[in-house]
């Protein structure tokens, strides 16, 4: 083909040179988490005296992991972690499919008025109501409950998964309903039919909105800061404030609170990136 | 075509919404609309509250108690926005442009550089702070061995250099969201277009700003908002790596840490819930104006091309 009217040298460096970039600005993103695991496997020496090596089986300690073991509570920051994200992203995507349904499905009045309302939300960070929550938890008497951390999740994430939602259940085939009406089913049971049809959507707002739920610092610091509620993130946060200068602690912990995301972010990042770029999220 | 049913209003809508709408009311929206109301009252010595019009928003303007912390923080939210504009998102772009060639090698880049962003803030505010610690010489290590030990310098510790370098540590965990939304645009551009632009002999260079920059305008707009959105709603970095006192010398105090300490007092102030919510209702006017200007002046010019 006569398609390239340049050289062959420039042809070449065409095709090397995204691979450089990429390759350079993969060992930027990488390189201060590899730091962080590699180094938490060290002896203090080691840590200091060669940070850029492997750990050797002569440089190997798990001082830090012990000192965190005897001094933390990091096995209670991970239950409380665990309940909070795997509560409130159940009942997010549960109600937030309900509500997406009935956008999608039923044209009543005041839907589209609806729809903008339960949006609102998508632009407008939660926090900025922190002084309103924090009046209404002390009312409610949930302060320090995970049920308030997890009440507070679950309206921040509806709006983006009924936003989204709502646009997938848009693309489910018309006859299948219009047949399943014909058969006498309920709206309840077509809701129930529906729901496995878009759960590849399911699926990815679950990654989304997991993430920013067990990484937030703010509402577990304002709302839930005891010993007893805390999360990894605060657990994490307060721990290392307490042990800045213990290097193999500080290591051991950063590395105990990234590992599971990073496994579960390793595990589903294909789906999750697909997700996106099938335009979920636009 | 969607049926209407227009007798009663029928129930079964009323329960598929109502879960949905009553805890995002009960929990998100009437406490903001509280907060903002909140911020024209004052509280009395036993917290009773009283009606003060504007005058709170008088004293974060102009009272030396409030003023120059509430200027200072807005100058630096700018300025921390403007790091992310200049820098973040141009890396995403030139990223994303560079996966979207496809193949195994670069989806194996994707992963590795959107790691980051799933961490948590806090974890890569302390991870930062290490690499960056003279103690520990990485970072200084690291420049030294390419030749430039002469720039390091403890730029965390220096009011001169603390703000840009937060902002960077920012960039540096978040540039995976522009990269990922702008990859996405990109890899929806039709083959046949950059086909029929290469019979044309134009050079990928000049096809990528030609052709595919058009057609990704409306990402870029949705890029700037959700980079302007986050950058003046941010906390979690700033108090994580230095602090409620945003410090050295408030030097990267921006309106997160700025309302978290007017809301919840400090060393020597105590906290104020009114004047607390008067620095959220500016951070909600604030976001409010971009979302507004962004929904009127950009969305509404740039001409999204069906696909």
């Amino acid at each position: 083909m006569k398609t390239t009217s340049y050289s062959r040298p420039w042809q070449s460096v065409e095709r090397v040179l995204p691979i450089v970039i990429l390759t350079l600005y993969a060992i930027i993103a990488l390189f201060p988490i590899v730091m962080v695991l590699m180094n938490s496997f060290k002896a203090k020496k080691a840590i200091f005296g060669a940070p850029f090596t492997f750990p050797s089986s002569e440089t190997f300690s798990l001082i830090g992991y012990e000192t965190v073991a005897e001094r933390a509570t990091f096995h209670l920051y991970f239950l409380n972690s665990a309940i909070i994200t795997s509560v409130a992203l159940i009942l997010t995507l549960f109600i937030g499919a309900m509500a997406a349904w009935a956008l999608a499905e039923y044209d009543f009045p005041g839907n589209t008025l609806m729809a903008l309302y339960l949006s609102l939300g998508i632009m407008i960070p939660i926090r900025l109501g922190t002084v309103g929550i924090l009046r209404l938890m002390v009312d409610l008497k949930l302060v320090n409950t995970l049920t308030g951390l997890i009440l507070i999740y679950v309206a921040q994430s509806l709006p983006l998964t009924i936003f989204i939602l709502s646009q997938f259940m848009r693309q489910v085939p018309r006859d299948l309903k219009d047949a399943a009406r014909i058969d006498g089913a309920s709206e309840y049971r077509i809701f129930g039919m529906v729901l496995p049809l878009v759960r590849p959507a399911i699926g990815a707002i679950g990654i989304f909105t997991m993430i920013p739920i067990w990484n937030d610092l703010w509402f577990p610091l304002i709302i839930s800061p005891s010993a007893k509620t805390a999360t990894v993130t605060l657990g994490v946060q307060q721990f290392l404030g307490q042990f800045v200068s213990d290097w193999n602690a500080v290591l051991a912990s950063l590395t105990l609170a990234m590992v599971p995301i990073l496994i579960l972010y390793i595990v589903f990042s294909r789906q999750m990136i697909r997700s996106i770029t099938a335009g979920a999220i636009k | 075509m969607q049926q209407t049913k227009r007798r009663s209003f029928p129930i079964h809508i009323v329960v598929f919404l109502a879960p949905a709408v009553l805890l995002y009311t009960v929990f998100m929206v009437i406490p903001l609309i509280n907060s903002l109301r909140l911020s024209f009252f004052a509280l009395g010595n036993q917290s009773q509250q009283t009606f003060v019009g504007l005058q709170n928003y008088i004293k974060l303007f102009t009272d030396n108690n409030f003023a120059p912390f509430f200027w200072r923080a807005l100058r630096n939210n700018f300025v921390f926005f403007a790091v992310h504009m200049l820098v973040q998102n141009p890396i995403g772009l030139l990223l994303a442009a560079l996966l979207a060639e496809g193949g195994r090698i670069r989806n194996f880049f994707r992963t590795v550089i959107f790691m980051p962003t799933v961490l948590s803030v806090v974890i890569i505010g302390f991870i930062w702070q290490l690499i960056l610690n003279p103690l520990w010489g990485v970072a200084e290590g690291i420049l030294e061995s390419v030749g430039l030990g002469a720039w390091f310098g403890p730029w965390l510790g220096k009011p001169e250099t603390a703000l840009i370098t937060v902002s960077l540590i920012s960039v540096w965990q978040f540039v995976g969201i522009p990269m990922i939304l702008f990859y996405a645009a990109l890899i929806g551009i039709p083959e046949e277009l950059m086909e029929a632009a290469r019979v044309d002999g134009a050079s990928a260079w000049e096809a990528f700003w030609r052709i595919k920059f058009p057609l990704i305008l409306p990402t870029i707009g949705i890029v700037g908002i959700l980079t302007f959105v986050g950058n003046f709603n941010a906390f979690d970095l700033i108090y994580t790596m230095k602090g409620a006192n945003a410090g050295p010398d408030f030097s990267t105090d921006i309106m997160g840490t700025l309302f978290f300490r007017t809301f919840f007092g400090q060393q020597l102030q105590l906290g104020n819930p009114t004047m607390g919510a008067t620095v959220a209702a500016m951070m909600f006017l604030i976001i409010l104006t971009g979302v507004l200007l962004y929904t009127f002046l950009w969305a509404r010019r740039v001409q999204t091309y069906e696909m």
